[in-house]
């Protein structure tokens, strides 16, 4: 029988507001433990929430979008639960009525677009940060003293859930990506997993492909990085088929991935269901955010990365394009495009050589000089340019008045010379392990201080190497 | 100057010291000594403050009203050496306003009771009889202004605990509609009922308090703009219409002293002028109590869900968190926090939501509207305070729910959110009768007017016979 996974993720989005989602103490790392809190974020006798109003405010511009509807009226309930990381005994979170329902995200593949639904976002506020001390396990249970530090306690959290949409670990990432993407540039949250400013449950089950039904599901927790989320969701996957096709059962359980061993562990399972005594929060009044609000932020949306990557996709191919938008460097490459430079050429030089780079620091002028002059400039020239180029000022100019070796007999000598030292290689090569003709190149570069051209020596060296 | 802080009333006071006949400090003194000589039978204050801050009146605060640098307990044992780092909205007005806070004054743990028996400090007495109680929770401020051993003070009403006191020891409270009066810094009972007060020895005295503490509060969410407040002069009643519910005035257990005191009153409104009718409320009374007895312990079961022991007040150690932690609460709440935090904790838990808090909630709306139809026809409805008269210490400590029947008039109006006035109108077996007014949203002028005319005409004088 062959199986579909059906996947629902719960994302953690940590807004970066200034000030904390019920209090205006400090949001953000920096401060010693404990400095950035206060009688509210403590959980003092008396002491009353006062919502943000920006949290609010960027609550409604995700929903939006997301394409999510916007609740005319949201209410903030208490969420209990017994731990030293809550000071008040209870989260304040939306529940039963959060700020945005029922939306949809489109995320393009080279299939047509697949449609998750967001089921819903709300807004609640996060826990503290417990560090638990002997004991040897790192959980309350067996530990000796347990350290809480309140400076995250009452920081703003969207959570977003998706509809059990999502039927491959690479659907998950591609859709993680694109809502990542889509975070950063509404300017919300700057969402580095490393930094726990985005978190991801994944809700994972699986069905006999064909069958509509959905199975008992099991919760992973603790991925902190997309690719983790994918390895976690395939061995999940993987682990449930070879349950059923033993004549197993899936028994609803939490997991915690573990990728430096790829293995799941169960949490302790709990004795009785959670009953988090939800009721609304008595302190607040509902949400409800006026028309010409909402109105206003739909009118401030920027461009989704899903229709850009469309836009996109058709100058280019899908995968291009989905690197260019999810790194947030398409507007670079437009612009480099503009000023002259290649489309494809241009594309792979930013996709390859410019990720993490801020692309509106990059002149695209100068950038579309460099893509012109790749193959002509040393490699080292090159390399040394791209790693300057969102530099404050910078100018292609000297990089490319500087010539590649690309001369044959010039580089001749030296590729005889790299050959005669590593007659293994060669040997290789010519049992057929092409792949290492890079080494071969990259030994030349080495050599001439990478001033060779680049193709020529690949040129060159396979030559060489097929002439005897 | 030979100060009687027995007769004294707050304006009086406040004359003295602008004629500069007595210096705060000398004023502030004089409660001090007073407090020396009659507080070891009453026990009023859990603590007084020697040093005056401030040139005006002095005030006395209810425990459960945070003051920076001064332990605040809220009577429990939980909160023993609890010295908050901030002050309750309520007291900073108060500094603000010059007023010195004298002490902080006896109520039943966390506000929960009818006598101040509950106070984990031992309970006061009335001054009118000492062995017997002031009423609850505000028992300590009632008693104090009572005995001359403050001019004025605050309370906090949940579903009575200033009116009842009021009533009980002969002076003049008021619970204000609900959101007039910040929060701030108040230790939480019911959230959705709390609501902090003045108590004063008369009309003119409780509307001066009030309109120091009144207002809309930043840091309460649930605060509303406050109409000017008018200090009352008239002593007609024309024009007014009154309305006497008829199961709030015939209700069992009624004592006939208090019943004949009442109907004086009544007819004296009516020969100052006012219109009287007769009305209903008969879900209001039938189900106020019942649902008051859910939606409060619910809202305290969570608001007391801090107490962890984990960052301020008691802690008792344990070998692990949960033990830690079970210990303090065991250690820390006496029995009728005890009591409500399991009810309440029931009333919200899952498959019992909807049929208690959930329909309790409903419920209100219902009496909310009930009241609302009679304000149609009447601008105020009248009825006893206290269904009795004092009653001696000890004579409802083994049955909670007869304790629980001493706010069976004042709840209703509490469960809408409504102002109630409590004026002393005569004595019945030697002990004061109250009357209470009760009036729409913001109607604090009303009651202070009809209060103030009503009030001169009965001629009460609130000084304990066995003290004058």
């Amino acid at each position: 029988m062959s199986w579909e996974p059906v996947v629902g993720l719960e994302i953690h989005v940590q807004l970066k507001t200034r000030t904390k989602m019920f209090c205006r103490c400090t949001n953000g790392f920096g401060g010693g433990e404990n400095t950035q809190t206060c009688p509210v974020c403590l959980g003092f006798p008396g002491a009353l929430p006062v919502p943000n109003r920006i949290a609010l405010e960027w609550t409604v511009k995700l929903g939006l979008a997301l394409g999510c509807e916007i609740a005319k009226r949201a209410v903030f309930a208490r969420k209990h639960y017994p731990y030293p990381d809550l000071p008040k005994g209870y989260q304040i979170s939306q529940y039963d009525l959060p700020s945005c329902i029922n939306g949809k995200v489109l995320v393009p593949t080279a299939d047509g677009d697949h449609e998750v639904e967001i089921v819903r976002a709300h807004l609640e506020e996060d826990a503290a940060k417990n560090t638990h001390v002997g004991g040897g396990t790192g959980r309350i249970g067996g530990a000796s003293t347990t350290l809480v530090d309140f400076n995250r306690g009452g920081t703003p959290l969207v959570e977003i859930v998706t509809g059990p949409d999502i039927h491959s670990a690479e659907d998950a990432r591609r859709f993680l990506q694109l809502l990542r993407q889509t975070v950063v540039e509404l300017g919300i949250s700057d969402a580095e997993m490393e930094k726990g400013q985005l978190r991801v449950d994944a809700n994972v089950s699986v069905r006999p492909a064909g069958s509509s039904e959905l199975r008992t599901r099991c919760e992973l927790k603790n991925m902190n990085s997309f690719r983790f989320v994918a390895q976690g969701i395939d061995a999940e996957v993987a682990r449930q088929i070879a349950l059923y096709e033993s004549g197993g059962e899936v028994v609803q359980e939490t997991y915690d991935f573990d990728a430096a061993s790829g293995k799941l562990t169960a949490r302790r399972s709990k004795e009785e269901a959670d009953d988090y005594r939800y009721f609304p929060e008595p302190d607040l009044v509902p949400v409800e955010p006026p028309a010409e609000l909402v109105d206003r932020l739909r009118g401030e949306l920027p461009e989704s990365p899903a229709a850009r990557i469309r836009r996109l996709e058709a100058e280019l191919d899908l995968d291009r394009a989905v690197v260019l938008v999810t790194g947030g460097l398409d507007a670079l490459w437009q612009a480099t495009v503009a000023a002259g430079a290649d489309r494809l050429a241009a594309a792979n030089v930013i996709a390859n050589r410019l990720a993490g780079v801020d692309g509106g620091a990059v002149d695209p002028v100068e950038l579309a000089k460099l893509v012109d002059a790749r193959d002509r400039i040393p490699r080292a020239a090159l390399d040394e340019a791209l790693g300057k180029v969102a530099e404050p000022g910078f100018s292609a100019a000297p990089y490319l008045e500087q010539e590649a070796v690309s001369d044959s007999a010039e580089l001749e000598p030296i590729v005889a010379r790299i050959l005669d030292a590593n007659p293994d290689q060669v040997a290789a090569y010519r049992g057929g392990k092409e792949g290492l003709l890079g080494f071969f190149v990259g030994q030349v570069m080495k050599e001439t201080g990478g001033k060779a051209n680049a193709r020529a020596a690949s040129e060159l060296v396979r030559e060489k190497l097929q002439a005897s | 100057m030979n100060i009687d802080t027995l007769r004294l009333t707050a304006e009086e006071a406040l004359g003295l010291l602008e004629r500069k006949e007595v210096s705060a400090a000398e004023l502030h003194r004089a409660y001090l000594d007073a407090i020396a000589e009659r507080d070891p039978e009453l026990h009023c204050y859990l603590r007084t403050v020697d040093e005056a801050v401030g040139d005006g009146v002095p005030i006395a605060l209810k425990d459960v009203i945070s003051t920076e640098g001064v332990e605040t307990t809220a009577g429990s044992k939980i909160l023993a050496g609890y010295v908050p780092v901030f002050d309750a909205t309520v007291a900073a007005r108060c500094k603000a306003a010059g007023l010195p806070v004298i002490g902080k004054t006896n109520t039943d743990e966390f506000a929960m009771g009818s006598s101040t028996e509950n106070s984990a400090y031992g309970p006061s007495r009335n001054p009118w009889d000492p062995t017997r109680v002031p009423g609850g929770s505000g028992g300590g401020t009632a008693a104090a202004v009572s005995a001359g051993l403050a001019p004025w003070g605050l309370g906090s009403d949940t579903g009575g605990s200033i009116k009842q006191p009021s009533s009980l020891c002969g002076n003049v409270g008021l619970r204000p509609t609900y959101g007039t009066v910040s929060r701030f810094g108040v230790v939480a009972f019911a959230s959705s009922l709390d609501q902090v007060g003045p108590v004063a020895k008369n009309v003119r005295d409780c509307a001066r308090l009030y309109s120091i503490i009144a207002g809309r509060d930043p840091a309460d969410s649930t605060t509303v703009d406050v109409p000017e407040v008018e200090l009352p002069e008239g002593e007609s009643l024309k024009g007014l219409r009154i309305g006497v519910p008829k199961e709030l005035n015939d209700a069992e257990g009624i004592e006939p002293g208090v019943s004949a005191a009442v109907q004086k009153a009544i007819e004296l409104a009516r020969e100052l002028g006012a219109d009287v009718g007769e009305c209903e409320l008969p879900r209001s009374v039938e189900y106020g109590l019942p649902c008051y007895y859910l939606i409060a312990p619910a809202e305290a079961s969570s608001n007391l869900a801090r107490y962890d022991g984990v960052r301020y007040g008691l802690r008792v150690d344990g070998g692990s968190y949960d033990e830690m932690v079970e210990r303090t609460r065991d250690a820390g709440f006496g029995d009728e926090p005890k009591r409500r935090i399991m009810l309440g904790a029931y009333a919200l838990s899952a498959g019992y939501y909807e049929a208690y808090y959930g329909q309790a909630q409903k419920v209100r709306t219902v009496i909310v509207r009930e009241h609302a139809a009679a304000f149609e026809r009447f601008d105020v409805l009248v009825s006893p305070t206290s269904p009795t008269v004092a009653f001696e210490l000890g004579a409802k400590t083994a049955d909670p729910l007869a304790m629980y029947l001493s706010d069976l008039l004042t709840i209703p109006s509490c469960m809408a959110g409504l102002p109630g006035l409590n004026i002393p109108c005569g004595l019945s077996e030697g002990l004061p009768v109250g009357l209470q007014l009760i009036g729409p949203q913001l109607s604090e002028n009303t009651l202070f007017r009809t209060g103030h005319a009503l009030e001169t005409a009965l001629g009460f004088d609130p000084v304990p016979e066995r003290l004058r």
